[in-house]
């Protein structure tokens, strides 16, 4: 049996003071049923939310999302895996169709994070480290890819131009993207002259937090294509974990969980690398996305700088990489990320991203990195 | 000395290890070793990585090791505002295991990624409450 993605609905990225949780869900689910034909709201058996439940007011979120969605008594849970919260939830359904408990699930991913000031989010998400050894020193999210990139660059060679022709990339497709946070397209200059935040990352090599969410339905192959003409298939899905103590990290210019979740997604779906067409990668912080092209071997180890010199992950590279702008430009609610990635690659699979459509687009990746890697999520797609 | 007053701002006051935090108030700077099959671990833990076991005593570690890489944080969390520039170094300790600390009287530009740098046990003194750290400076 075969599972696949028939519906994706992306809700609007950033500060959303408009609206509360549970009323961001229903805009993503508003649009990925009407992104479906002949699937109403009771052909669906389960509701599965991904999200990083401590930076809501709201406690027990399935509970209040299902309901207000309309979705009882169907059964619904929470996954939880920090920044990849929703992979996890894609995970999570593509088991239980697989399984035969369920035919058809709803994953929700969302967030609202803004309900909190910068300072309280740097304390939370630095405290997605090991509290008692790391974040007494005010260690920070932006500071442990920033530790990552010093060490990159003092062992590859990588350099703060490179990183800052990411951060341009992201922004020149996020100018085309009407669900990016930021639809502008920055200079080499501006990036490198913005505020630090943590040495070596400044402002642009760094994601925005943002509130959103993303819906998706999943079901069988045998009701796929009822729903949908052209249902996007999960072929491979590779899963890991890593310390989530850089004090037990061996190698700190690369994220342990990411190779191993990417060489288990590939066996499954029977891909090299090189078959990818269209990828969405985890850059939380431009350095993250430069490790991403060497941990899923789009490139050597160490070539993740010279991969984005030469420009091979814009559309006519070797692998296009975050055409959708990344959670750089698109904004980062933790638990409708990799959600909003699954939402590009069906997009692109199904040849609907028009002036940022790669052609002939077959097979596609994602890769949704939890914490400072304590988690990720690949998953491998084709049409 | 509970281990509450280790950190300038402590998320676990109540751990196995909490002995740790009377040695570092004595300048001493302790990690674990396993008294069954004797692996030795720092930061120290109490229960055994390698066999399993929960047998463990404390033991001195050096306190020199090789910078293994560094940040400064201009933007800090709830807590370190008062502190903005701080820089962090991650550590790999000359007998074993790997801290992560801020470095002190040293200057930036001498922060190099693989020098030789001293682990120092500190207490803050300009508060009410004692608090317990260790720091990094230049070897």
């Amino acid at each position: 049996m075969k599972v696949g993605v028939v519906g994706v609905g992306h809700g609007k990225f950033g500060r959303r003071s408009d609206a509360t949780v549970q009323e961001l869900a229903f805009e993503a689910f508003r649009v990925a049923l009407e992104d479906v034909n002949n699937l109403e709201r009771k052909d669906i058996d389960a509701v599965i939310i991904g999200s990083s439940p401590e930076y809501h007011k709201q406690r027990s979120l399935p509970g209040v999302i299902t309901e207000y969605i309309g979705m009882n008594d169907k059964p619904t849970w929470l996954t939880e895996a920090a920044c990849a919260s929703s992979s996890a939830a894609l995970r999570s359904a593509y088991m239980a169709i697989k399984s035969g408990i369920h035919d058809t699930v709803l994953v929700l991913g969302v967030q609202k994070m803004t309900e909190l000031n910068t300072a309280e989010i740097q304390s939370l998400m630095g405290r997605v480290g090991d509290v008692q050894w790391e974040s007494i020193y005010g260690i920070t999210f932006p500071g442990y890819y920033a530790l990552y990139a010093n060490k990159h660059m003092a062992t590859h060679g990588t350099t703060s131009e490179q990183l800052a022709k990411v951060a341009v990339k992201s922004h020149h497709y996020g100018a085309q993207n009407p669900y990016a946070l930021f639809q502008k397209e920055i200079t080499i200059e501006r990036a490198l002259s913005s505020p630090m935040v943590a040495h070596p990352l400044r402002m642009f090599d760094c994601c925005a937090n943002a509130d959103g969410a993303v819906a998706l339905l999943l079901t069988k192959d045998k009701l796929a294509k009822k729903y949908h003409d052209t249902p996007v298939w999960i072929e491979g899905l590779g899963s890991a974990s890593a310390p989530i103590s850089v004090l037990r990290r061996p190698d700190m210019t690369s994220i342990p969980s990411a190779v191993a979740a990417g060489k288990d997604a590939y066996k499954m779906a029977r891909v090299k690398p090189k078959d990818i067409h269209v990828a969405d990668v985890h850059d939380c912080f431009t350095i993250a996305e430069i490790i991403a092209y060497e941990d899923l071997g789009f490139c050597k180890p160490g070539k993740g700088g010279k991969f984005i010199e030469d420009k091979e992950s814009y559309i006519g590279g070797k692998i296009p990489v975050n055409v959708d702008g990344g959670l750089k430009s698109k904004g980062h609610p933790v638990g409708a990320t990799g959600a909003s990635q699954t939402t590009e690659i069906v997009k692109q699979l199904r040849g609907d991203c028009g002036k940022r459509q790669v052609k002939g687009a077959d097979v596609g990746l994602t890769h949704n990195v939890g914490g400072i890697g304590q988690y990720c999520f690949v998953h491998i797609y084709k049409r | 000395m509970p281990f509450k007053y280790f950190g300038k701002i402590n998320y676990t006051p109540y751990t196995k290890v909490s002995k740790f935090a009377d040695e570092l108030h004595k300048g001493k700077l302790m990690g674990s070793k396993c008294k069954n099959c004797g692996e030795k671990t720092f930061p120290p833990r109490a229960d055994c990585l390698k066999c399993l076991s929960g047998d463990f005593e404390f033991v001195k570690v050096k306190s020199t090791g090789t910078l293994v890489t560094f940040t400064t944080i201009n933007s800090a969390p709830t807590g370190f505002e008062d502190m903005t520039p701080y820089t962090l170094g991650l550590v790999d300790l000359d007998g074993g295991g790997r801290l992560l600390s801020w470095f002190e009287n040293t200057k930036f530009e001498d922060i190099k990624i693989g020098m030789k740098v001293k682990v120092i046990p500190r207490i803050f003194e300009e508060v009410e409450e004692i608090k317990l750290y260790y720091a990094l400076e230049k070897a």
